[in-house]
């Protein structure tokens, strides 16, 4: 077995066991915590598909900013309640996302994917390369983007100011 | 190198512990965070095919899901935080104003 796969295996364990970590706790700091580590992992995940640009934004963006405002916003209110574990709505639960992935698995492998990677140029997944693409192909669905997030911020002002 | 099955199969598992996440809990911030959780597995899914096709395309998309799910946040921190001032809980249960 080859470095990489062994790379992957380890990282691939360690994002399913903090995903997992994500739904059990009843502690929801834990929660968004266990999110950020998998987040991490993912992104070095990216980078091992020649994506760095992407991984450091994932770390930048997502790990960095929405998990810190979804940990803002949890101390924020502050919800000091545990809630109850019922057996019977988390067995239901759990054979329905397990027949889902029986589904997903059993359609990835039902044609052969290719095995190795086609060599690429080493700007692959650059920011060179991505900024390349994304202003001239996909200009439009930049500045559409850009309205998206300013709609985002007005109306999450809109949403949260106390009104009166 | 990991053939692309791999990765594909893992985001499955990601995805699919998301979607348990959103049926199991009730609690609105993990709804969320397992939200999250699944637009990062597809976020996987893309930046595997992007590799093994060799194009950039699907790097560009994971840019914008990663827009969208920032403003999906934002949005939906905002929706909890209006809904707590009113009923002082997190349990999705007790919002069933519409339910018949």
């Amino acid at each position: 077995m080859s470095g990489d796969m062994i790379l992957f295996f380890i990282l691939a364990s360690l994002s399913v066991i903090f995903s997992l970590l994500v739904i059990f706790p009843r502690n929801v700091v834990h929660s968004a915590m266990a999110l950020a580590a998998t987040l991490f992992f993912v992104a070095v995940l990216f980078l091992t598909l020649d994506a760095p640009m992407l991984a450091i934004l994932q770390v930048l963006v997502y790990a960095g900013a929405i998990m810190i405002l979804f940990l803002f916003v949890i101390m924020l209110l502050n919800p000091a309640a545990l809630e109850g574990r019922r057996i019977a709505w988390w067995t239901l639960g759990s054979l329905a996302a397990v027949a889902l992935l029986l589904e997903l698995v059993s359609l990835f492998f039902y044609r052969p994917s290719p095995s190795g990677q086609p060599p690429v140029a080493a700007a692959f997944g650059g920011p060179e390369t991505l900024a390349q693409s994304l202003f001239t192909d996909f200009a439009l669905p930049f500045e559409i983007a850009s309205v998206l997030l300013l709609v985002a911020i007005i109306g999450a002002v809109a949403l949260a100011k106390r009104e009166g | 190198m990991a053939p692309l099955n791999y990765y594909l199969v893992l985001s499955a598992i990601i995805f699919a512990i998301g979607v348990a996440g959103v049926v199991i809990r009730r609690n609105f911030i993990v709804i969320l965070l397992s939200i999250e959780l699944m637009l990062n597995a597809v976020n996987l899914t893309f930046i595997a095919f992007a590799r093994y096709l060799g194009s950039m395309e699907g790097q560009v998309i994971v840019f914008f899901v990663m827009t969208v799910a920032a403003a999906e946040a934002v949005v939906g921190l905002a929706i909890i935080i209006s809904i707590f001032r009113h009923r002082r809980s997190l349990d999705p249960r007790e919002m069933q104003l519409l339910k018949w």
